[in-house]
């Protein structure tokens, strides 16, 4: 069983961070890598990508955003409790070089994500700024951890409530015309990928993005998470789930994402009418 | 066939009536009475050089079962099965016996064989039902240790042997549940769940750790294995690699591999959803792509999940389709229709990305291929939509180069097989083993476990000898 040690509720509640006992994962994970986790036996197996591992502990973190039937059965385990099911390391780890300045982009929970890999950039010796966002100021997540992660954190927050008020792609912008970008690094929501992914397309920068299509097994085995990259098709989960940003088909990403909206909300009225 | 009446033809099992079962996921034929049983056992003729057991993958010993099943032994029915099959219960549902034990049976050329299968199945059911659950006997622990990756058929016999044998075995399953395609592809009507669950468990009675959630290339590698002390090393990892069409459009909401499908329906219990989480597509008009038995397997799920209509699209006629017999009966009796000699040729979808269609060409059949089928050809200007938002696609899976692509050292084919010596399974890798669908590309469920049985014998002598 993998039991909860640490439990915290960021962004007022609405993100939940677990630290969960998964000595042999730990051991083996790789930033950019994911687990797939279910909760209980009539559970789902969810996708969520490690936002810390700790070797000597033997633990791994999660931090994920309370969206739906899954993730709300998530944020109810107290510390003591288990998660039934923990699969990983899954995925391609990030490919680490140090190419000189590199931006680290994150909004929402992709902030998490986003957090090992930018450590990562870092520690190989990049000269890494990061910028993250969030709508207002009571949502934005790991402002401690991204600032020791990185060399430069911005933050910007949609209603001016904290650091810039504006888009993340605003303060990119900025850097992208003043300094001497060679890589970009976008976790966040589809749109918020997309309009990196377009701002840096012109200057030819390199611009990884780290994809989150619905999964099964995350193995290969099933085709669920197949995304369009260069007019090829790929299984996010054994060949992503980063991609080059340019040639990600993000139209589609954003439809897919939608296979299955009326049962989910079904899903979820139904837990919430249970509790 | 004057000769045929004064034989009595085999004792039919009870199924469930087609409009019924069409709706519901219980097992579609309700087993044998031990009088039905009987009866039927009494058919067999107990040939001195059985053809049947020359039939059977395995070699079976049939003429010994049946004639205790006769006696009432049942018990010691069982008993023979076993020496040659770990999972009878399974194979007497499963196998395709028409071209197996059953297509050589003797009585089978003046009228209908033996039902082997149902015999098969009927000793199992009972002993699992009624039998004392007595262990069979170990031999003396050797202190080796053997890792079986995957636990499907290939795997669970492997681990069953050599427990046996006295070694120590402990099986990394990928999954969060053990039983390969027995638990996550063969839907519960064909193979009910708990079946498995009780073989599986009968093999952790007797001291094999099974490790789930463990993707063996991914959380450990071999090497890494073998650093952790384990001796030897059964690779049983499947065909699970799933194949689609490269058509245009294949990647609109509603269009999934059988492998998805079914994973969701089966082992996440889709079919209850919203008491089981995991979402499976609701399709009012589906269309599965293909004719094998993982195609009807598909179509039959759509129906039970309420679809107004199931077509069947296959690019040859009626004869060629691989599935077994019984399969295509059962699915057509349940409504299922077949749209044969016809050819998909793009899919059509709507502004929200979802299917609502598919352009198909009708074929004619031309010369024989290479593989002695006439094949099919294109008729030029005979497109046709067929209306559907549910596609599953059920044209085949290849070997899922997960952990293969891992291990540099272990010989591959061109098809991504592992390459493995015929009647050992030895790899080119030393102290690796493999077998089942990942060496032969997607067969049978007793082909999987015949060579799971050669392995282990030579994993044995490797443990014992050397390699
Ligand atoms: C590789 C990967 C890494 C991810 N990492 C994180 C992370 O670190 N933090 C985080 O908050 N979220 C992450 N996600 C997204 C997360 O998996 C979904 O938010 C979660 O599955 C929602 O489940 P739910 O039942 O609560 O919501 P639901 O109501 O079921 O679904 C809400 C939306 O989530 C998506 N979703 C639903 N089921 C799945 C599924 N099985 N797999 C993937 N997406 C699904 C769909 O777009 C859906 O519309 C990641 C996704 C992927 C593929
Ligand atoms: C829908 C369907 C219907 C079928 N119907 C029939 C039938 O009626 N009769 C019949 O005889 N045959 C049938 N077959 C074929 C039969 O099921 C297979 O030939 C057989 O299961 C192969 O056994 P296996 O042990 O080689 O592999 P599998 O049963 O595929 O098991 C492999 C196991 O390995 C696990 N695995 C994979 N990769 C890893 C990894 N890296 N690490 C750890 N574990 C891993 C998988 O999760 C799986 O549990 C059917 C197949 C399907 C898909
Ligand atoms: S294992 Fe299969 S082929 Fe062999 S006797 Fe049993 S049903 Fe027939
Ligand atoms: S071939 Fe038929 S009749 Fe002969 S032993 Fe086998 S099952 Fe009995
Ligand atoms: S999640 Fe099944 S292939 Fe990627």
């Amino acid at each position: 069983m993998f039991k909860i040690v640490h439990r915290e509720e960021l962004g007022q509640g609405t993100v939940i961070l677990n630290e969960i006992e998964a000595p042999l994962i730990a051991k083996k994970a790789k930033p950019g890598q994911f687990v797939i986790l279910k909760a209980n036996e009539t559970g789902e197996r969810i996708p969520l990508t490690m936002a810390d591992t700790n070797l000597e502990k033997g633990t791994i973190t999660i931090v994920y955003m309370i969206i739906g039937r899954s993730t709300a059965t998530f944020a109810d385990l107290k510390v003591g409790d288990s998660f039934m099911d923990v699969i990983g390391p899954l995925g391609r780890p990030t490919h680490l070089e140090k190419v000189g300045k590199v931006v680290c982009v994150g909004g929402g929970t992709g902030v998490a994500v986003l957090h090992p890999i930018t450590r990562a950039l870092k520690e190989i010796g990049n000269d890494v700024t990061a910028i993250t966002g969030a709508r207002n100021k009571d949502l934005i997540i790991l402002e401690d951890l991204m600032t020791k992660a990185s060399n430069t954190l911005h933050i910007c927050t949609d209603d001016g409530s904290y650091g810039h008020h504006g888009f993340v792609t605003d303060i990119l912008k900025e850097k992208i015309e003043n300094e001497d970008i060679k890589m970009v690094v976008a976790i966040g929501p589809v749109p918020m990928m997309r309009a990196v992914a377009e701002m840096t397309r012109p200057q030819g920068i390199h611009t990884l993005v780290s994809l989150n299509p619905i999964m099964v097994d995350g193995t290969g085995m099933c085709g669920c998470c197949r995304v369009s990259v260069g007019g090829e098709t790929k299984f996010a989960c054994v060949d992503g789930p980063e991609f080059d940003a340019h040639k990600v088909d993000f139209g589609e990403l954003m439809l897919r994402l939608h296979s299955y909206t009326e049962m989910e909300k079904q899903s979820y009225a139904k837990f919430k009418g249970e509790k | 066939m004057a000769d045929t009446k004064n034989k009595p033809g085999r004792v039919s099992m009870p199924e469930q009536e087609a409009k019924v079962r069409a709706h519901n996921f219980l097992e579609v034929p309700e087993g044998y009475t031990l009088q039905m049983a009987q009866e039927e056992a009494a058919r067999c003729l107990h040939c001195k050089t059985p053809l049947c057991t020359q039939g059977c993958p395995v070699g079976v010993l049939i003429p010994d079962f049946i004639a205790l099943l006769v006696k009432g032994d049942i018990t010691g029915a069982a008993r023979k099965i076993w020496e040659r099959n770990a999972l009878p219960a399974v194979c007497g549902r499963v196998c395709p016996q028409e071209n197996q034990c059953e297509g050589n049976c003797i009585v089978g050329k003046r009228g209908e064989p033996v039902a082997i299968g149902n015999l098969e199945r009927f000793v199992a059911d009972w002993e699992r039902e009624n039998g004392s659950g007595q262990l069979p006997p170990h031999e003396p622990k050797t202190g080796k240790k053997v890792a079986v990756v995957g636990a499907g058929p290939s795997g669970l016999t492997v681990a069953g042997d050599l427990i046996k044998k006295g070694h120590d075995v402990t099986i990394f399953e990928a999954f969060h549940k053990p039983g390969g395609v027995l638990v996550y592809g063969i839907p519960e009507f064909r193979l009910p769940k708990a079946i498995v669950g009780q073989e599986v468990h009968f093999l952790e009675r007797q001291g094999v750790t099974i490790n789930c959630n463990s993707v063996v290339g991914k959380c450990i590698s071999l090497d890494e294995l073998f650093e952790e002390g384990f001796d030897a090393i059964y690779v049983g990892v499947g065909a699970g690699l799933p194949r689609f069409m490269g058509l245009p459009g294949e990647n609109f909401i509603g269009i999934l591999s059988a492998n998805e499908y079914l994973t969701r329906t089966n082992l996440m219990k889709g079919y209850d959803f919203p008491n089981y989480d995991t979402p499976v597509p609701q399709g009012k008009k589906v269309v599965v792509l293909g004719a094998g038995n993982v195609a009807m397997d598909s179509a039959r799920t759509a129906m039970r999940m309420g679809a107004e209509s199931v077509k069947i699209v296959y690019r040859r006629s009626r004869e060629e389709m691989p599935a077994r017999g019984a399969e295509i009966h059962h699915a057509e009796e349940e409504g299922i229709e077949l749209c044969l000699l016809a050819n998909p040729t793009k899919y059509i979808g709507n502004d929200e990305g979802r299917l609502v269609g598919m352009e198909c060409l009708k074929m004619e059949l031309g010369e024989p291929d290479d593989s002695g089928r006439r094949r099919p050809v294109p008729i030029k200007g005979s497109e046709f939509i067929i209306e559907c938002d549910l596609c599953i696609v059920a044209v085949g899976s290849g070997a899922n180069p997960l952990l293969t692509g891992e291990t540099p050292d272990m010989e591959l084919n061109r098809r991504g097989n592992v390459v493995a010596e015929p009647g050992s399974g030895k790899t080119s890798k030393k102290g690796v083993w493999a077998g089942g669908d990942i060496v032969s590309g997607a067969a049978t469920v007793i082909l999987a476990m015949g060579a799971g049985r050669e392995a282990s014998n030579s994993i044995h002598r490797y443990l014992t000898l050397g390699w």
